[in-house]
């Protein structure tokens, strides 16, 4: 039977409207073989968690520029819990700073991909991740 | 510009060159590597002689500066006469952290200011709405209402230095905002001048800021025209821009054929007012980008002002030379910075802006180290700022206009681009316009494939960046970053509160409902909107009214 093929959104939650990474991300998780979806812009953590259920995804990768990280993570985070999504892999990109990654990573986004990662980096990670499973 | 006999002479020289000089060197020491490319992957020839230009006529292609077609420069003295005004894009946190901070540019010797505003503001949202929730201050400062308009531009003298605002489907309410605030100084619109960016169509292809579909999109943008050209003679309606459109991946040739693809389409739209071209023609502005490739970014902007000289007078008909001016702000590449060893993203934005300055331009900004970590600090911002004064004071490329001209190679690279624009406006056309090709996804799409192909070059090592994937150091570097004042979402609240509660909210409320009737309608809205302004409707509110009568844009999901 062939291997399932990991399956991920790739969502931009809040205002910002900097779609260049996540558009290239996007592009190269299909490149390696992976299902992608992606959201489109301005999504609320309520329709990026929506999207999540519906799409059944491996992973989330939340990707933003606006500095508003601080905010709207947990509530995604949180509102992955309450829906059962415990075991989904979350990502984060964008400009996120030093000093905020421990947060991040005590709410169970499992890797943050600042400018300059490169895409192979990032395909690994997942199929590190997923692969544990 | 060389004769026949002579160009004959030239490529029997070159080809025994290249049989007997070049080929034993490259016996010997084989090239780098086997293909060189810009920045756009593009790729670069060897060595550039008159064969490359030879279709090349002087008083035709390039002329003189200041007369048509303006390839070497819309000012016959250029730097010599006046130097670019140093414009810093600036914006964080309340108004008035913001006023602070163009006190502080303009005390260390910027000579023009640039407004950048917080999503929620560049939305159309009030800080205390819902949908701005986590974003106040993070990417430029809140401006609700004109009372937040007036701490912004409180003891800058509006009526000497010229104002930058990056601001789109909004812009019409920020500019009234601005006018009235002035004129609460007892200064009138006449003698304000100054940029609304107020570029949507590049918001759809690009940066992703809309509010409202094309339509009535449009008509705002013709409004302001309108009245710019009525009541503010001396301020720029539009800034046309590329900048984003490379930002979000574009290659230069790309960049340089959407945006003026827009900008004829800005043209028309005018046009079909009723408008006379030279009525608003020249208040139009351009925007670019100064990404890392010199001299691919010179022939850029060489070509942009050829093709909009050419295209105005010959296809729209404009009849004064000043319809005729490409006339543009430059600001470095932000996607060219890098996380890593952040002190580089200096030496980057001094050969960007040197690019910049080179390709004539009329104002410029250059980045901040620290941007791909944060805002800039003042001392980030401050070497930014200083990077321009060296350029201006030190470097004496300033000292003759447009020297780079006549350069085989810098010539048949601005041939080249606008070959390339040109191919782009015939297929544009052929979807409808710039317009029809959004609704199609077409720039989307082919500047998604370029960010890809960059980011591919990147990742395989075919493209180095310094410090990310080569040149790397095991010490991770640190620069003190930019503190936004934490209780200032706070103080911006209440006095959004406090506006509402002292205002004559009857008067408001009148005032929006005129606004809506003229929504409905055809009048120019921007007498309305001023008005509203005037009464202290707030950005929230009036971008309200507009969001029910023209409706919210979604865009097609492309990737």
């Amino acid at each position: 039977m062939p291997e399932k093929k990991i399956r991920v959104l790739i969502a931009k939650p809040g205002l910002d409207g900097h779609d260049r990474g996540a558009k290239v991300v996007a592009r190269a998780l299909r490149d390696a073989g992976m299902e992608v979806i992606y959201t489109g812009l301005r999504q609320t953590p309520e329709m990026i968690v929506e999207a999540a259920l519906q799409e059944d995804v491996d992973v989330v990768g939340l990707s933003i520029l606006s500095g508003a990280h601080t905010t709207l993570f947990p509530r995604i985070a949180n509102l992955l819990k309450d829906n059962g999504l415990d075991d989904v892999l979350v990502l984060a990109g964008g400009i996120i700073p030093d000093e905020d990654v421990p947060a991040l990573n005590e709410l169970g986004v499992r890797g943050i991909f600042g400018p300059g990662t490169s895409t192979e980096k990032i395909v690994k990670f997942i199929e590190e991740e997923i692969g544990k499973r | 510009m060389f004769e026949k006999e002579k160009l004959a002479e030239i490529k029997e020289e070159l080809d025994k060159w290249e049989e007997t000089t070049l080929q034993k060197t490259l016996n010997r020491f084989p090239e780098r590597r086997d293909t060189f490319i810009t920045t756009s992957s593009a790729p670069v020839e060897r060595l550039y002689t008159p064969l490359d230009i030879a279709g090349l006529d002087y008083e035709r292609d390039l002329g003189f500066p200041g007369q048509y077609p303006f390839t070497r420069g819309v000012h016959p003295t250029m730097h010599r006469g006046r130097l670019w005004t140093m414009r810093m894009f600036a914006g964080f946190g309340t108004a008035e952290e913001t006023n602070a901070r163009y006190k502080y540019l303009l005390e260390h010797g910027e000579t023009g200011l640039s407004v950048a505003f917080d999503m929620p503001t560049l939305y159309g949202y009030d800080t205390d709405d819902p949908q701005a929730e986590g974003e106040f201050g993070k990417c430029g400062v809140a401006v609700s209402s004109l009372a937040d308009m007036e701490l912004l531009f409180d003891d800058i003298p509006v009526d000497e230095i010229t104002t930058s605002m990056t601001i789109n489907s909004p812009a019409a309410v920020t500019w009234a905002m601005y006018i009235a605030a002035a004129e609460k100084r007892g200064i009138p619109m006449e003698v304000l001048g100054g940029t609304i960016q107020n570029d949507i169509l590049k918001e759809y292809v690009a940066q992703k800021e809309f509010i409202f579909p094309p339509k009535p999109s449009m008509r705002l943008v013709v409004d302001t025209f309108e009245f710019g050209a009525r009541h503010l003679p001396k301020w720029n309606t539009i800034s046309i821009s590329g900048y984003h459109i490379r930002e979000a991946g574009a290659t230069a040739a790309q960049e340089l054929a959407f945006t003026l693809a827009d900008g004829f389409e800005y043209v028309k739209a005018g046009m079909e007012r009723g408008l006379d071209v030279d009525e608003f023609a020249p208040r139009l502005s351009f925007f670019f980008n100064a990404h890392n490739d010199f001299f691919e970014e010179i022939a850029k902007y060489r070509a942009a002002r050829r093709i909009w000289a050419r295209e105005m007078r010959e296809r729209f008909g404009a009849k004064n030379p000043r319809s005729w001016w490409m006339r543009f702000h430059t600001q470095t590449a932000g996607c060219s910075l890098t996380a890593q060893q952040p002190e580089n993203n200096i030496v980057r934005t001094a050969i960007q802006a040197l690019a910049a300055v080179l390709g004539g331009t009329q104002s410029l900004h250059t980045n901040s180290m620290d941007e791909a970590l944060a805002l800039p600090s003042e001392s980030a911002v401050r070497i930014a700022l200083r990077t321009q004064q060296i350029i201006a004071h030190e470097s004496g490329v300033v000292n003759t206009v447009d020297p780079l001209a006549g350069s085989y190679f810098v010539e048949a690279l601005t041939n080249r681009m606008e070959e390339e624009a040109y191919e782009y406006f015939r297929k544009i056309e052929s979807l409808g316009g710039m317009l029809g090709a959004i609704e199609r996804g077409f720039p989307q799409r082919e500047i998604a494939e370029s960010a890809y192909r960059y980011q591919r070059e990147i990742d395989t090592g075919q493209r180095t960046v310094v410090g990310v994937n080569d040149y790397l150091t095991e010490e991770h570097v640190t620069i003190p970053l930019l503190e936004i004042d934490r209780e200032g979402e706070q103080r911006q609240r209440e006095r959004l509160a406090r506006v509402r509660r002292e205002r004559d909210n009857e008067l408001v409320a009148q005032r929006l409902e005129a606004l809506r009737e003229a929504a409905q309608g055809t009048d120019n809205l921007m007498p309305y909107i001023l008005d509203a302004v005037r009464a202290y409707a707030t950005l929230g509110e009036i971008c309200g009214v507009f969001r029910e009568v023209f409706g919210e844009y979604r865009e097609p999901v492309i990737l």
